[in-house]
């Protein structure tokens, strides 16, 4: 259980950086680089929830993993089917007009939800994030969640193309 | 507890075919056996169909149709009469009866339609094992089924233009997932009214109760082209996401997966 807790924090965390990295380059002379407070180690990620064994209950807190440790790659290596419910909130992002920090919703081990809990106020960057931000989380989300696929659905794949699909691997995962 | 699983995979019809089994018994010989007369079942069919071998049924033909009245194996028949259907119930986008031959020429094809038909068919060896959970994909094409109290099998639907990636996941515990497009072997759908190349649409992935029928409805809606999803929004009991050839993602309101319908793609 502990194994999916922290994926999902390296995710928050992944995409605390990512939107930081979106939100540096929207404007005008983003040569301001946002820096995740994961970094610095000064704040982390929470989660609060239930998971499949009960032992973590509602409102554990756990500090964050650095984005050193997490990525989007989706080959995080956990197996089986999660059914985790809760939530879990990023580290704050400091962009160049201000914190920002997400969180991820998470019901039977699937992200239902991405959202903003803390926008920059007092300027009209709030609805471009929202606009702009948001649906790229949730697309990098959805990445992320591809390590814990049954098996994949796509145009014709011929005996050739096998060895490096997706499927394939999730394949060999079983096969014994 | 985690549930065992185990998968079986061969190639069979050109294809990849692998069979995913959660389950006590997915050790046991009597599981692994009739693991095997799927596959079984599987060759034979594409010993009857296959358009590329010179001695199957189909290819003794050469693209001529067979009448039905005449033939006599059943299954050849079935699958006749089932492709009338599908041209009917397509509005005539998938027509099987003059498609370009692997040989030359055009005609009679009804590979199309005989992979949902066959795996579906040769599933039914596997019907009977209570306490088991089947995930059967054939080449992209995904038949789903669950015991009473088991999660539903997760579908990751590919990316045709990165096909390492995700568009979407959908949580199934019956029924079918299909995807059709011209991603992996180039264009290789025809559009009946022009007897060329579709290439208006990416891939198109329908979810719904028979394996046959959503790959039927995702051919077809490949060949009808851009108006594809306002026609797959009206098939009862079946949901579908398209990519249109500049990249757009569309679904139906009914889609059961996480995006929204009409959302286009981010970035």
């Amino acid at each position: 259980m502990r194994r999916i807790t922290i994926w999902l924090l390296s995710t928050v965390a992944a995409l605390v950086l990512l939107f930081s990295y979106k939100t540096s380059t929207m404007g005008a002379g983003g040569e301001t680089s946002a820096i995740a407070s994961g970094s610095d180690g000064s704040a982390g990620s929470s989660w609060s929830g239930t998971d499949d064994s009960g032992t973590d209950g509602s409102g554990t807190g756990t500090t964050g993993s650095g984005p050193s440790s997490g990525g989007t790659s989706g080959d995080n290596g956990s197996g089986g089917p999660s059914s985790g419910s809760g939530t879990a909130t990023g580290s704050v992002a400091r962009t160049r007009w201000g914190p920002v920090q997400v969180k991820i919703t998470v019901v039977n081990g699937k992200i239902t939800d991405v959202s903003t809990v803390q926008v920059p106020d007092g300027n009209r960057r709030d609805q471009e994030i929202n606009d702009y931000a948001v649906p790229i989380l949730r697309q990098e989300a959805l990445v992320a969640q591809s390590a814990r696929i049954d098996t994949v659905s796509g145009a014709t794949v011929t005996s050739d193309g096998y060895r490096e699909s997706l499927q394939s691997a999730i394949d060999a995962a079983h096969l014994r | 507890m985690e549930l065992d699983r185990r998968a079986w995979v061969v190639q069979v019809m050109g294809l990849p075919v692998s069979v995913h089994l959660r389950g006590p018994e997915v050790r046991t010989d009597a599981v692994a056996e009739r693991v095997e007369r799927v596959f079984a079942e599987l060759r034979g069919m594409d010993a009857v169909f296959s358009t590329y071998r010179p001695d199957s049924v189909l290819g003794r033909l050469g693209g001529a149709l067979p009448d039905p009245a005449t033939t006599a194996d059943p299954v050849v028949r079935e699958v006749v009469e089932l492709c009338e259907a599908a041209r009917v119930r397509t509005g005539g986008w998938f027509d099987a009866r003059r498609l370009p031959l692997p040989g030359g020429g055009t005609g009679f094809d009804p590979s199309g339609l005989v992979k949902g038909w066959a795996v579906e068919r040769a599933a039914r060896h596997l019907a009977d094992l209570p306490g088991h959970d089947l995930c059967l994909n054939a080449g992209g094409d995904v038949l789903l089924r669950t015991a009473p109290g088991r999660p539903a099998w997760r579908v990751g639907v590919e990316d045709p233009d990165r096909p390492e990636r995700m568009l979407d996941v959908v949580e199934r515990a019956h029924g079918a997932v299909a995807t059709s497009g011209t991603a992996r072997r180039g264009t290789h759908i025809t559009d009946p009214r022009t007897g060329r190349p579709a290439e208006a649409v990416r891939s198109v992935t329908v979810v719904g109760p028979e394996l046959l029928w959503a790959d039927v409805y995702a051919t077809a809606a490949v060949a009808r082209g851009a108006d594809a999803l306002d026609w797959l929004a009206t098939l009862d009991g079946y949901a579908a996401l398209l990519v249109d050839v500049a990249g757009r993602v569309r679904a139906t309101p009914n889609w059961p997966g996480s995006r929204p319908a009409g959302q286009t793609r981010a970035a």
